[in-house]
């Protein structure tokens, strides 16, 4: 099992400081870099893989084998570590399967043909293996990168923005293969600034905004300690204008809404308010017919981190 | 020196170099070259002239040379930096030092293939310069591994490679190195002259340094062109947006 380990790391360009005193660690599973464009998720990834050197901080990647290595100035760190990059450049006049068997050949390999078709068929593009790349889609390019990076079954794996351009179809092939991918003990680590793929795929987030990590651990639990923004459910009981009245009455409660369909509340503590309310409807006898919180998603989660740092 | 040499890397670059649309530019000196010396050939020149020599002394060395071995040189490395795709390359466990010296030697082959034959097959075509054309040659062939090695460090270096290329081509070889006698030991094609004129003493090639110095000036700023391309390519980064 490998472990990326960034301590008090800063990067800057001249005067412009892109990615600010990040301390983390990211362990196997699959951890997703959420953030806006030019929010450092870039900037973090090339350091990670090597390709920038930290102006400031340590980072470092404790290997399986128990090795605590510099990424920086050491190629020998890519036996570990496989790159996905975001820019869509590759050796177009070479088919899928001369790419992905020349970078086995770079690795050194055993059996490069066995293993570029294995990589290839993780991927999904056996079938097109045997054209040249520049006849491919964007997200086939995508895919095929991806099968070139996993050539050398790497314990870490960074792909920087790995959904672009792929259709529904391929999306879901991809976040079932880094779901399982993760799932085998691998260290997956990608970069996205659409929710939706973060979300679905990986419960581990480390939210970046303008340079700073904004929060990092499980998108849920990111959500539930930011106390400081009101959680909003909405609520049906028996009589939701005497629940009304009671929870206002609660310190917890921030807002209290009564809606066609029940009431709409506003909480600051949202373990207290689902503990407390029902403690509430029992002991006054209101039937408590859904609660239900209204933004748990990952937009919610990401729309209060950057409103947060703005304020 | 071949345990640096990638196979791999090799072929790639040697199918990336002749796959480009401006591989038809690496011709188009040679053709030229050719041509003029089938002209001149044809034109019937009388004994005393020596076109021989300004044809493949000046425009072999001092134009088809130099830009076959720019285009060749810039390209093999520095059109992957641009765009981006030599970060496939780099993120494998090769050694930087093997890519660059591997890169440098197809750019030292396709220049030798595309500027050091047609000088000795142009040579052999003029009249009576059997002897001259094959010290040019050699000349050409040095020159190939000299200029790759200067290019392909200019590639990593910069982004504008080609134009650095052409101010030290036409600034300070061809101005400068034959007007101040001391810009010449860092002038390229007056190492390539030493050597051609140590193989067949010619006046009229203007050579300027001896063959010593030529040989140990080109041995010095090809492996450290090479070595500090090398140092250069352990550093490289990837240009980040700032946040």
């Amino acid at each position: 099992m490998s472990v990326i380990q960034m301590k008090n790391v800063s990067r800057w360009y001249g005067n412009v400081v892109a990615v600010n005193d990040i301390t983390m660690d990211i362990g196997p599973g699959v951890t997703g870099l959420l953030g806006p464009n030019g929010a450092g998720k870039s900037t973090i990834l090339h350091m990670i893989a090597g390709f920038l050197a930290p102006s400031k901080g340590t980072l470092t990647v404790q290997t399986a084998s128990a090795k605590t290595v510099s990424t920086w100035q050491n190629p020998e760190i890519y036996r570990t570590l496989g790159l996905v990059p975001e820019r869509d450049s590759v050796y177009a006049f070479l088919t899928g399967e001369e790419f992905v068997r020349s970078t086995a050949k770079l690795h050194k390999l055993p059996n490069t043909a066995a293993a570029a078709r294995q990589a290839i068929e993780m991927t999904d593009m056996a079938s097109a293996a045997d054209r040249k790349i520049s006849t491919y889609s964007k997200g086939m390019r995508q895919r095929i990168k991806v099968a070139a990076a996993l050539v050398h079954d790497p314990e870490i794996l960074l792909l920087d923005e790995p959904f672009n351009g792929m259709d529904p179809r391929q999306r879901i092939h991809m976040m079932e293969l880094l779901s399982k991918l993760g799932a085998e003990g691998r260290t997956i680590l990608f970069s996205s600034h659409i929710l939706e793929e973060v979300e679905r795929l990986s419960g581990t987030i480390q939210v970046m905004v303008a340079g700073r990590l904004a929060a990092s651990g499980d998108f849920r639990e990111i959500r539930r300690l930011m106390t400081s923004r009101p959680h909003v459910f909405n609520v049906r009981s028996s009589d939701d204008r005497r629940l009304a009245a009671l929870l206002v009455g609660h310190p917890y409660t921030t807002a209290v809404e009564v809606t066609g369909k029940g009431l709409q509340v506003r909480t600051s503590d949202f373990g207290a308010f689902c503990a407390q309310i029902a403690v509430l409807t029992r002991d006054h006898k209101i039937a408590l017919r859904e609660l239900l919180p209204t933004d748990e998603s990952l937009e919610s989660v990401f729309g209060y981190l950057i409103s947060s740092q703005g304020s | 020196m071949s345990s640096y040499f990638n196979p791999t890397i090799a072929v790639i670059t040697v199918r990336a170099t002749l796959g480009r649309r401006r591989a038809f530019l690496f011709a188009i000196p040679a053709v030229i070259l050719i041509a003029l010396t089938l002209v001149l050939r044809a034109s019937r020149h009388g004994p005393g002239v020596l076109w021989p020599d300004r044809v493949l002394g000046d425009f072999g060395f001092s134009v088809l040379l130099p830009l076959t071995a720019l285009i060749v040189g810039t390209g093999v490395l520095g059109a992957e930096i641009d765009d981006g795709s030599a970060i496939h390359l780099l993120a494998t466990p090769v050694r930087r030092g093997s890519i660059v010296v591997t890169k440098f030697a197809v750019a030292a082959a396709v220049t030798m293939v595309f500027a050091a034959v047609p000088e000795l097959l142009a040579g052999l075509l003029a009249p009576n310069s059997g002897g001259l054309a094959v010290a040019l040659f050699i000349g050409a062939l040095a020159g190939s591994v000299i200029y790759s090695a200067v290019f392909v460090l200019a590639s990593v270096l910069t982004t504008r490679a080609i134009a650095f290329g052409l101010l030290y081509v036409l600034i300070w070889e061809g101005l400068l190195s034959n007007s101040i006698g001391g810009a010449r030991i860092l002038s390229i094609a007056h190492y390539c002259l030493g050597i051609a004129n140590a193989i067949h003493p010619d006046q009229n090639l203007n050579a300027g340094l001896t063959l010593a110095t030529s040989l140990i000036l080109g041995g010095i700023v090809t492996v450290g062109a090479l070595v500090l391309a090398t140092r250069r390519l352990s550093t490289f980064a990837i240009q980040g947006e700032p946040a």
